[in-house]
């Protein structure tokens, strides 16, 4: 009985994240546009678009490889599985075991390595400007993540995403010096990860300043449908990663009750509907940067993320 | 007995090269050279992976040759059988390749009689048990690898590749002497079973610890004694290449663990220093001097210093661990090496055989003439994708999991007493996973710029399918590279008598965990399965795909290609592989190799073309090797005078040396 209520939960969970994903990019975007006074899409308009994207044919240059055409599923299917081991609303997930937060970070690792093959499939200038970028920043955000990683795993003595919740939503661990500097990085990280301003413009096109858009500029029909959905997963994962950590009050326990279920949901929901305003706010507020400039955005992170594990070296209690 | 197997095709593998000798020329030789050797490696590989698995007694045989006083020892125990077993996959693997691409050799004879015994010699550096019979077999290695490195003697750059490994290796091997002298004492015990029980003096256990990492570190390529790897690796035909990097390489492990962990026992906290240091800088330097390289087979070759560091981090975890007790961590890290150790020897060979396909179907190594081989290779292009996906360190294949493991033992690491080794090895861990993801664009920038996109030549756009021989030499390493990656559980259990042997201890049993997973310490503090993960992944992808297809449109059409709406004919309008290292040479150029670009832009009215020149320099080159070369030149000039001198003055220099000799000897304690 129990096995099938955690599975129900994790199911739950695959199901939640592949259908909310979408909104919080509507709900993103929709934020943008009032800041700046505009009406702005409808906050449903992402599932529009994908709905017409998967219903239109699919149009593939000629000399397309197959891996062109395999790449999208394998993108989206190595995000999904990535976001459906991140806590949201519960923490009790069957199989969070099977990836701790090293192997989380090595499937969107995983699923950029195919982005980017695929950007540099057609032999365009486009495509390999933006796969050529990508990678840069990933040679920086990869390290600098795995370095908030250790700052993490040294508080609460493990890599496991849902140990590390539970550890942190008890009053014990307390504001420290080095989490405040992993938050920090954390959020940078995602920023750059995530393809948003300043580091990447995820509006823009006909720009030599696109890193993401550059890549799926060949992409379209169902194709370019799953590198949406799989970059709209990614943002979902980060938001719920940072809300799992650094705000883990309202996750369920396993074994909750329903009452409990329904708390977390609704806790989980708050916050990305928190982060999704802070997000907006930030980008609205701040301007794109030149390309060259990100190695040195992401410098600070990994900065930040060293100087975070090396003051938990110097004492346990920072 | 297996020792006794394993000297049977040792002593086939050289009979073999007597073959080559005589028939190296005719057709049937070549069939015959690589059909006994795959027998005799497949043979081997066998007996040590049984001796592993198993975990029977460990065999010693004496045989009555070498020193007379000595004999030559040989030994299986579960470090020599690991290693045996990696030597002749990889050796079995480059056989069967062999078949297919010793076809487009232009002088066979110059391979044949080598290629075997190459492959003896690392087989008896790993057997051997006498200082003797090792330093043999090291150099025969080492020898036979020079020979067929210089294949293609009349190349200048070749000639260059072989000059400096001969000088190199030579000079590892001396290190090597020296140690195990010094490992033997005063009374000669050159046994490795006498060496054991010896308790050595700090002065003795510091100077074998730096002679080991100069002697094994010289030949697996460590920074800054790499300089030779680069050059040599890629000179050799494509599947002796596969064998230096992928296999060779272990061999040097095999070495440097033999003596540091198993023959001089304790060790000082910061020898792991010293390791660490080394290996976070091979593992960095590597990969970015791999991604500006456009060489394919030397881009390949630089990368095995990446990983050759990765290990020797893994090791100077397993000694930092091991100096202070941790018996359970120093197990993991140690696990964490010989699984990139096995790892690397399979998805090395794997690329080298893929590199070697692309070169007998173009006649082409520089990658940025190539482009768009997908269509006309399909099966090379998927199983080098393997490769570049395994190497990148990306789950769910192999690379990922021994990566994992070295992050799990460096989150061990704040329970280490010495502070110089707690502020280091996060810092380590961090350049471990830089170098993880620089790995990362390294092979998308190789995989992308060779197979994809657009031919950038007319050979690449004429290139066919290689033959079955090598395909199935590459499926065969393909096909372990998942296997690893989904069920290393059982690797880390079948390794598991090695890691005891050389720490002293043993990680939890991965066959008790639950549906294969790994835990390297606790389930509650990290776990990872990899066939989960695969798992999922492929049902997630198959799942979208039925449902799209099912529900959604299934209908392709063809088109031009889009690119924004300016879509350009000429291939040479593609991202290079210059320009697609650009990014990452700005940000790491200046600071790891004094990168400079330089534009010359002619004047308005000029018809002149603009250049663009990089300027990249091997800093090691300059401050290390050079001012040893200009050194060795000047006292060469200056000790010139000694070549002309009067038989007098030379009787006199005679005389004074047997006078100083004396004099040393009389005032010796």
């Amino acid at each position: 009985m129990a096995v099938i209520l955690d599975l129900l939960v994790q199911g739950a969970q695959m199901a939640l994240v592949l259908l909310m994903a979408p909104l919080l990019t509507g709900f993103v975007r929709k934020l943008k546009a009032r800041l700046l006074r505009r009406r702005g899409p409808s906050v449903l308009q992402p599932y529009r678009d994908l709905a017409r994207l998967l219903r239109k044919d699919a149009v593939v240059a000629e000399n397309a490889s197959w891996l062109f055409r395999a790449a999208p599923y394998l993108i989206f299917a190595a995000t999904w599985v990535a976001a459906a081991l991140v806590p949201t609303f519960a923490t009790g997930l069957i199989f969070s075991w099977s990836a701790d937060l090293i192997a989380i970070i090595a499937l969107l690792a995983s699923a950029r390595f195919f982005l980017a093959l695929a950007g540099m499939d057609i032999g365009t200038s486009f495509g390999g400007i933006g796969s050529s970028r990508e990678m840069m920043i990933a040679s920086l955000a990869e390290p600098a993540m795995l370095l908030i990683v250790f700052t993490l795993a040294l508080v609460a003595g493990s890599t496991q995403l849902a140990t590390i919740a539970v550890v942190f939503a008890d009053p014990a661990v307390g504001l420290r010096v080095s989490l405040g500097l992993a938050l920090v990085a954390l959020v940078m990280v995602a920023i750059a990860e995530n393809g948003r301003v300043p580091v990447d413009n995820p509006a823009t096109h006909l720009e030599l300043t696109m890193v993401h858009e550059a890549m799926v500029l060949e992409y379209s029909g169902r194709h370019l449908a799953m590198i949406e959905l799989a970059a709209a997963l990614k943002l979902l994962l980060y938001m719920s990663l940072i809300a799992s950590l650094f705000v883990p009050w309202g996750l369920a326990p396993p074994g909750a009750a329903g009452s409990g279920y329904a708390i977390g949901l609704a806790t989980w929901v708050a916050k990305l509907a928190v982060a999704g305003v802070l997000l907006a706010v930030f980008e609205t507020s701040i301007a794109k940067m030149r390309v060259f400039r990100v190695p040195g955005f992401l410098g600070a992170a990994l900065m930040l993320g060293l100087l975070g594990t090396l003051l938990l070296f110097v004492s346990r209690s920072l | 007995m297996p020792v006794l197997i394993a000297l049977g095709s040792v002593a086939a593998l050289l009979a073999t090269a007597v073959i080559g000798v005589a028939a190296g020329r005719r057709p049937a030789g070549r069939r015959l050279v690589y059909g006994i050797s795959l027998a005799a490696t497949a043979v081997a590989g066998v007996a040590a992976v049984a001796q592993l698995t198993a975990g029977g007694p460990d065999t010693t045989i004496v045989l009555p040759l070498g020193l007379p006083w000595l004999g030559a020892h040989f030994r299986l125990d579960a470090l020599s059988a690991f290693f045996l077993a990696v030597v002749n996959l990889g050796g079995a693997a480059a056989s069967l390749y062999g078949f297919g691409y010793g076809r487009h050799e232009a002088a066979p004879h110059r391979v044949l009689p080598f290629f075997p015994a190459f492959v003896a010699g690392m087989n008896l550096a790993v057997l051997a048990a006498d200082a003797f019979s090792f330093l043999l077999s090291w150099e025969f290695m080492s020898l036979t690898s020079w020979a067929l490195v210089m294949t293609q003697h009349r190349d200048s750059g070749n000639a260059r590749a072989g000059y400096v490994y001969l000088v190199m290796a030579s000079f590892g091997t001396l290190a090597l002497l020296l140690t195990l002298g010094l490992l033997a004492g005063p009374d000669g015990g050159y046994a490795f079973a006498q060496m054991r029980g010896i308790e050595q003096s700090p002065t003795v256990v510091t100077l074998v610890l730096v002679l080991a990492l100069v002697g094994a570190g010289s030949k697996a390529g460590l920074v800054p004694l790499h300089v030779w790897l680069p050059l040599a690796h890629p000179a050799a035909p494509s599947h002796v290449s596969a064998l230096m990097s992928g296999v060779m390489t272990k061999v040097a492990i095999y070495g440097f663990v033999r003596i540091v962990f198993d023959l001089l026992g304790a060790t000082p906290w910061w020898s792991a220093m010293l390791v660490l240091a080394v290996g976070g800088a091979s593992a960095v330097l590597g990969v970015l001097y791999a991604l500006m390289q456009t060489d394919l087979k030397r881009l390949l070759a630089y990368s095995t210093i990446e990983n050759i560091g990765i290990v020797f981090i893994a090791l100077g975890l397993a000694l930092a661990f091991r100096a202070n007790g941790m018996a359970v961590a120093a197990a993991l890290a140690f696990t964490a090496a010989l699984l990139h150790a096995l790892n690397h020897s399979l998805f090395k060979s794997l690329l080298f055989f893929g590199a070697g396909a692309v070169l007998s179907a173009t006649h082409e190594r520089d990658i940025e003439r190539l482009g768009g081989l997908i269509h006309r290779m399909p099966a090379t292009s998927a199983l080098f994708l393997v490769g570049c996906v395994a190497i990148s360190a990306l789950p769910p294949l192999n690379g990922f999991v021994s990566e994992w493991l070295t992050f799990q033992a460096v989150l061990q690491s704040p329970d280490l007493p010495q502070w110089g080794l707690r502020i280091m090895v996060p810092a380590i861990g961090g350049l471990l996973a830089l170098a993880a993801a620089l790995a990362g664009a390294c092979f998308v920038r190789a995989f992308g710029v060779t197979f994809l996109g657009r031919p950038r030549s007319a050979a690449a756009e004429q290139a066919q399918e290689v033959d079955r021989w090598s395909l199935a030499a590459m499926a065969l390493l393909a096909v372990p590279c998942l296997l690893a990656g989904i069920l290393p559980g059982t690797l880390i259990d079948a390794v598991a008598p090695v890691a005891e042997l050389a720490v002293g201890g043993r990680m939890p049993p991965q066959q008790a965990a639950d549906w294969l997973t790994i835990v390297p310490i606790a389930e509650s503090r990290s776990s990872y399965n990899g066939l989960l993960v695969f798992a999922f992944i492929a049902s997630a992808a198959a799942l979208a795909v039925v449902t799209i297809h099912r529900f959604a449109s299934r209908a392709l059409r063809r088109a031009p290609a889009w690119d924004c709406g300016f879509p350009e004919p000429s291939p040479a309008t593609q991202y290079t592989a210059g320009s697609f290292a650009q990014p990452i040479r700005r940000v790491f150029g200046p600071m790891a190799f004094r990168a400079r670009d330089t534009v010359d832009m002619p004047a308005p009215g000029d018809p002149r073309p603009a250049r663009l020149t990089v300027e990249l320099r091997d800093l090691v080159w300059d401050w290390l090797y050079a001012p040893l070369v200009a050194a060795v030149g000047f006292a060469a000039d200056r000790m010139n005078l000694l070549q002309f001198l009067t038989i007098r003055q030379y009787l006199g220099m005679v005389f004074l040396s047997l006078v100083g000799l004396l004099t040393v000897i009389a005032l010796w304690p």
